[in-house]
């Protein structure tokens, strides 16, 4: 039997036969996984998206599903925005959307949450590739930095305080990193900037 | 090949990362802390012991011609399947993980050890070796990553929890708090200066042992795959 194999092993029709094989046993593998963690994976996506809306978010602040309740808006450049809106007793209080700028090493997209008056009530980077132990102090996970974004609006805040402090603003860079905090002030500046320009859209809960 | 030098290889005297100079590339990308060193070191050794056992089950089926395609096909399917079988249900690991695991399909360690060792040794031995090998190469990421860490934040394992769970709180240590940090050691170029310097200590702490009366031959073995 091995001597046999030894020898059908060194044909061309097997080792065609072979390589074959395993990438069709390697391939259903593949299907029948992706069928089964389907369902799972994008359980596991909503899950984790309706947590990141409800941290943008004060407690209580709104009693419907968000992820049901969404209009979409076209933003200053032209691309479509999805805005999930956060309703108390069956009118908009808020609402949730991304944003996102030019950081040291690719786009920072921030979520944020912004209630009827143009007040930012909370804001999260969900995606960034800047430098580990460096650009990422954004995050909650490693420093409080972006909660100084709590509470400020377009007319609390001066446009021209709407910056990081060596540029004259209010917000703290970091040592070593003053990129990546400048672009999450205009990330969320711009984010307002959105607001403010579709607010009665928003309020009303119209798509346009 | 008995077991205990399967062992001692995977674990020392054949390490990917200091002795064959294997998986430099995922060695130097997360090594950023010890904790990233750490998850990345043990996704590698499941993956690899899992990959070994299955190139040591068909090894008499395949002709050595065509081995190359076989086992990355086996490989980078193993991999996916790990993706996404974390992704659906261990959500929350995945997410600390995540960015590891589709680097591990470009570990060449992988594709060595099952070229090296599965493709010639039986089932038990190659999935041994594999989690030798694992543990050995978790062993070089979690130093060159707390070396890293250490000098360019002054901390130790920051954010284990986060891979480990809450009950592991006590490896997070502050070293120095203030400590304004080294970015140096965080970039890119840290990783090699790191590495470097860890292998010249590997290197002369050989060579005082061999040069030392009756334990001629201590200096480790060439790289055997290149």
């Amino acid at each position: 039997m091995t001597i046999d194999l030894a020898n059908a092993r060194t044909t061309l029709q097997w080792q065609g036969m072979s390589v074959g094989m395993v990438a069709l046993v390697a391939s259903a593998a593949l299907v029948f996984a992706n069928a089964l963690t389907q369902g799972p994976i994008a359980e596991a996506e909503a899950r984790d998206l309706q947590a990141s809306l409800a941290q943008v978010l004060p407690a209580g602040f709104a009693d419907n599903d968000l992820l049901k309740d969404t209009v979409e808006l076209t933003d200053a450049n032209g691309a479509k925005k999805l805005v999930y809106l956060a309703k108390k007793n069956g009118s908009v209080a808020g609402a949730v959307f991304r944003n996102s700028a030019r950081g040291y090493s690719g786009d920072i997209v921030v979520l944020m949450g912004v209630d009827a008056e143009g007040r930012t009530l909370g804001v999260r980077v969900v995606k960034h590739t800047e430098t580990p132990g460096l650009g990422d102090k954004i995050e909650l996970a490693k420093a409080k930095w972006i909660l100084a974004f709590d509470g400020k609006s377009l007319d609390n805040l001066p446009v021209d305080k709407w910056a990081v402090k060596k540029d004259g603003g209010v917000f703290d860079q970091f040592a070593g990193a003053t990129i990546t905090p400048r672009a999450v002030v205009k990330a969320v500046k711009g984010g307002l900037d959105f607001f403010a320009a579709h607010r009665r859209e928003i309020l009303e809960g119209k798509s346009g | 090949m008995n077991m205990r030098s399967i062992v001692g290889n995977g674990l020392w005297d054949q390490n990917v990362v200091f002795t064959q100079m294997l998986a430099l590339c995922p060695a130097m990308a997360v090594t950023t802390s010890g904790t990233n060193g750490l998850g990345m070191g043990l996704a590698t050794t499941a993956v690899l012991v899992v990959s070994n056992a299955l190139v040591a089950a068909i090894r008499h089926l395949v002709s050595p011609q065509v081995r190359i395609p076989i086992f990355v096909v086996l490989i980078a399917t193993l991999v996916t399947l790990v993706d996404m079988a974390l992704n659906a249900w261990l959500h929350d690991l995945y997410k600390v993980l995540g960015l590891f695991i589709a680097l591990i399909v470009v570990n060449c360690a992988i594709l060595g050890r099952a070229e090296a060792f599965a493709s010639k040794n039986s089932i038990l031995a190659s999935a041994v070796d594999g989690l030798a090998m694992g543990l050995g190469f978790t062993f070089a990421l979690t130093v060159i990553g707390l070396v890293r860490e250490l000098f360019g934040g002054g901390t130790l394992f920051a954010q284990a929890t986060l891979l480990l769970g809450p009950s592991f709180a006590f490896l997070e240590t502050t070293v120095a708090p203030g400590y304004g940090g080294m970015l140096l050691m965080i970039l890119p170029p840290g990783g090699f200066l790191v590495l470097g310097l860890l292998l010249a200590a590997k290197r002369a702490r050989e060579l005082r042992r061999s040069a030392t009366p009756g334990s001629a031959g201590a200096v480790s073995p060439a790289p055997t795959f290149p």
